[in-house]
C-alpha cells in the first residue's frame, strides 16, 4: 500500500520526515519502547560496547590512513610519521592498535556470555551465526590491520598466516601466490591487505546490521534464559538500559583508556618496531594475543592440513553449535551437570592461548593438544550428550517470578509446558 | 609450481639460518629491572640525563647507529635551546639537491634536517662492519623486550673474556646480556672515554644511564604528554561513572525487581 506513514512525532518537521521515510518511528520503537528483559545483568552491556568499539575502530582508521603509507618502502616510516609529526598521531593511533584489543577482548566476553546462558538457541540461531560471521571478518581485519605498519611480526605473521593455504591439496601453492600477488609477502600484499582492511569493517557494519535486525524481531535472551511471558517481564529500552550501556561505557572507556595512555605497547610485540626484513627470521613468530588460541590449534597437529583444518574448524563448530546442544534448557543457571563442563571450556581456551605464546615444543605441545582436544569435544560430545543425560533444575515461571518454591514444571525435552501467568 | 617455491622457501631458509642462528637459538638473559626517571606510570625524562645522552650518542654511538626517526629540532623537547640545535644541525654536512643545475650538493645540516646517518645504506654499513649492521637506534627502547633495563644491561654487560670454557669467536665479542652472547659491536663505552659538558663524572654505567635515557625519550617522545593526559581523561570518566551510576540508580528506582 502507497500512502504516507502515519507518525506520531509531535516536532512538526521530524513528522514530515517521518511520514516520508519513518526512521525516527522505527528508532523510536526500536530503541526507545523496544521492550527488553528487565533482568538483564552487565554482561548484556557487552554488544552495545562491541558497537561502539567498531564505530571507534572506523572513525580512528580512516584518519590513520590519511597519513599511511601502503608501500613496503615507506609503510613503517610513515606510522612513525604518524605517532611524531602527526598532530596527536600517536594517540590515534595508540586507540587503534589498542581498539583492536579491547574490540577482541569486547566480543569474546560477549559470545562466552552467549554461550553462558544459551543465547544460541533456537530461535535465535540466526542471531548467534550472524555473531560469528562478524567474528570472522574481525579476525580477517585485525589480521591485516597488524601487517600494515610492515615490521618484523607484520612481516612474519603474514608469512605464516597465508602459508597455511598451502597446505590445501594440488591447488595450494598457486592459492597462496594468488593471495600474495607475487612470490613472496611483497608490496603487492600490502597493498591489497590495506585496500581490504579497509574494505572489511564497511562489511562488519552490514552484518552487525543484521545481527541487530534478528535481535529485534526474537527479542534478547536474559539470565534466566526464558522467554518474557508478558509486559510485567519487560521494560522500554530507553531509559533503562541506555542509562545501564552508559555506565558499561564508562567503565570500558576507562580500562581502554589506562591500555592507551600508560601502557599502550603491553599487548604487542617488541619486534614488530624493527621494521620488516625478508632477510632475517624472528626467533618466535607469535600472533596477536586474540589469535592465540588458534595458534595453539594449529600448531597442536603435527600434520601441517591437519592443523589447518582444526583451526578453521574450532571457529565453524560454533556455526552449527544451536543444532549440537540438545538440551531445551538455555541458561547454565539451571544446568548444574552442564556448568562445570562450561567453566572447564573457558579454561581451556585460556590454557590454548597461553600455550600458543610459547614455543612449539616440549610440554606445550602437550598441553595445546589436550586443550584442543577439550575444545572438540565440549561442542562436539560434551554437549550434545548433556543435553539427553542431564536433568535441568526447575525454571521459574517468569522473569518476574524468578525465586520459585516447591519446585515449578521441570523441563524435559519439548514437553516442558511453561505455567502462564495470571 | 608447488616444487619451485618450496626449493625457494628451503634456500630462504638456509640464508636466514647462517648468519643469525646463534642469535635466534641463543638465551635470552633477563636484564636486572633498573630505576628509571621515566619508569613507572608517572615518570618523565630527567633532562639532563637525556642532554648528557645525546651527547654520547653523539661522540660514540652515532659513528655508526643511524637515528634516522628524529630530527634536530626534537632537541628542543630534551631542553635544547634554538640556538643549540641550530648549532649541533650545522655540525654535519648534509646532501641537498638538486639544485638548478640539476647537480647534488653538500651544506650545513638544519634543525628541520633528521639525524645525519653514518652511512648512505645498509651495504655500506656492512661493509665497514664486517658484515654486521648497526641497527637504527630511534626506536631501540619499543623493539627490544627488555626495554630501557636491556639496553643498559647490554651497554655494561661486555666482558674481556667469555666464561671459562666458551669458544672464542673471532671478531665478536661476549656479552652477558645479548641473546646468544656473541655480539658484533665492540664494547662502545669505557670510563672517562667522553667528557661531559655538565662535569659529571663519565663512568661506564653514567654513560650507559645517560644513552639509555635518551633512546627511552627518542622511542617515546610522546610519554610525558601521554601520561599526563591519561590522568585527566581517567579522572574525567571516573566521575563521568560515578555520575552515570548515580543517574541509572535513580532511574532504576522505581522498578519493582
Amino acid at each position: 500500500m502507497a500512502g504516507l506513514h502515519k507518525s506520531d512525532m509531535k516536532n512538526p518537521v521530524v513528522r514530515w520526515i517521518d511520514e516520508r521515510l519513518p526512521i525516527p518511528s522505527m528508532l523510536n520503537k526500536e530503541y526507545a519502547q523496544f521492550p527488553t528483559p528487565k533482568n538483564f545483568n552487565y554482561f548484556w552491556n557487552f554488544g552495545a560496547l562491541a558497537m561502539v568499539n567498531l564505530v571507534v575502530m572506523i572513525v580512528t582508521g580512516i584518519f590513520l590512513a590519511m597519513h599511511y603509507t601502503a608501500h613496503t618502502a615507506y609503510a613503517f616510516d610513515s606510522v612513525e610519521r604518524i605517532m611524531r609529526d602527526v598532530n596527536y598521531g600517536w594517540l590515534i593511533r595508540y586507540i587503534h592498535m589498542n581498539g583492536a584489543s579491547m574490540f577482541f577482548i569486547v566480543v569474546y566476553i560477549h559470545i562466552f556470555r552467549g554461550l553462558y546462558y544459551g543465547s544460541y538457541k533456537t530461535p535465535r540461531e540466526l542471531l548467534w551465526m550472524l555473531g560469528v560471521v562478524i567474528l570472522l571478518l574481525m579476525m580477517a581485519t585485525a589480521f591485516m590491520g597488524y601487517v600494515l605498519p610492515w615490521g618484523q611480526m607484520s612481516f612474519w605473521g603474514a608469512t605464516v598466516i597465508t602459508n597455511l593455504f598451502s597446505a590445501i591439496p594440488i591447488v595450494g601453492p598457486d592459492i597462496v601466490v594468488w593471495l600474495w600477488g607475487g612470490f613472496s609477502v611483497d608490496n603487492p600484499t600490502l597493498n591489497r591487505f590495506f585496500s581490504l582492511h579497509y574494505l572489511l569493517p564497511f562489511l562488519i557494519v552490514g552484518v552487525v546490521f543484521l545481527h541487530v535486525v534478528a535481535l529485534h524481531i526474537t527479542g534478547s535472551n536474559n539470565p534466566l534464559g526464558i522467554e518474557p511471558k508478558g509486559p510485567q517481564d519487560t521494560i522500554p529500552f530507553h531509559p533503562y538500559y541506555t542509562i545501564k550501556d552508559t555506565f558499561g561505557l564508562c567503565i570500558y572507556l576507562i580500562v581502554f583508556a589506562f591500555l592507551v595512555f600508560f601502557m599502550p605497547n603491553y599487548l604487542g610485540h617488541a619486534d614488530n618496531y624493527i621494521p620488516a626484513n625478508p632477510l632475517v627470521t624472528p626467533a618466535h613468530i607469535v600472533p596477536e594475543w586474540y589469535f592465540l588460541p588458534f595458534y595453539a590449534i594449529l600448531r597442536a597437529v603435527p600434520d601441517k592440513l591437519g592443523g589447518v583444518l582444526l583451526m578453521f574448524g574450532s571457529i565453524a563448530v560454533l556455526f552449527v553449535l544451536p543444532w549440537l546442544d540438545t538440551s531445551p534448557v538455555r541458561s547454565m543457571k539451571f544446568r548444574p551437570l552442564a556448568r562445570p563442563f562450561f567453566w572447564m571450556f573457558a579454561i581451556a581456551c585460556v590454557v590454548l592461548g597461553y600455550a600458543g605464546a610459547m614455543p612449539a615444543e616440549g610440554i606445550w605441545v602437550t598441553i595445546s593438544r589436550v586443550g584442543t582436544a577439550y575444545y572438540f569435544m565440549y561442542f562436539l560430545v560434551i554437549l550434545p550428550v548433556l543435553g539427553k543425560l542431564e536433568r535441568p533444575r526447575p525454571l521459574p515461571e517468569s522473569i518476574s517470578a524468578p525465586v520459585l518454591r516447591g519446585g515449578g514444571p521441570v523441563p524435559a525435552g519439548a514437553s516442558a509446558k511453561p505455567m502462564e501467568k495470571a | 609450481m608447488m616444487r619451485s617455491l618450496r626449493n625457494a622457501v628451503v634456500a630462504a631458509a638456509l640464508v636466514l639460518a647462517t648468519p643469525f642462528a646463534a642469535n635466534a637459538a641463543g638465551e635470552v638473559v633477563k636484564p636486572p629491572a633498573q630505576d628509571w626517571s621515566f619508569g613507572g606510570l608517572f615518570g618523565t625524562f630527567d633532562r639532563a640525563s637525556a642532554q648528557r645522552g645525546f651527547q654520547v650518542y653523539k661522540e660514540v654511538c652515532a659513528a655508526c647507529h643511524a637515528m634516522k626517526q628524529i630530527s634536530y629540532r626534537n632537541l628542543a623537547e630534551i631542553g635544547l635551546s634554538e640556538d643549540e640545535i641550530r648549532a649541533i644541525a650545522a655540525e654535519v654536512q648534509v646532501q641537498d639537491g638538486p639544485n638548478d643545475d640539476g647537480e647534488m650538493f653538500e651544506r650545513p645540516g638544519r634543525a628541520s634536517d633528521r639525524f645525519r646517518s653514518p652511512f648512505p645504506n645498509e651495504r655500506a654499513a656492512r661493509a665497514v662492519n664486517n658484515g654486521a649492521y648497526p641497527v637504527d637506534l630511534s626506536l631501540i627502547i619499543k623493539a627490544r623486550g627488555g626495554g630501557a633495563d636491556y639496553l643498559y644491561a647490554l651497554l655494561t654487560g661486555y666482558r674481556d673474556e667469555p666464561p671459562p670454557g666458551v669458544p672464542v669467536m673471532d671478531g665478536m665479542h661476549y656479552n652477558d646480556y645479548f641473546p646468544g652472547h656473541w655480539i658484533a659491536m665492540g664494547r662502545p663505552l669505557n670510563d672517562d672515554q667522553i667528557v661531559y659538558a655538565d662535569g659529571t663524572p663519565a663512568t661506564t654505567s653514567q654513560m650507559a644511564r645517560d644513552v639509555t635515557t635518551f633512546m627511552a625519550w627518542a622511542a617515546e617522545p610522546e610519554l610525558e604528554q601521554r601520561r599526563a593526559m591519561g590522568v585527566r581523561v581517567i579522572l574525567f570518566l571516573t566521575i563521568l561513572a560515578g555520575m552515570t551510576y548515580a543517574v541509572k540508580r535513580k532511574i532504576w528506582a522505581d522498578l519493582k525487581h
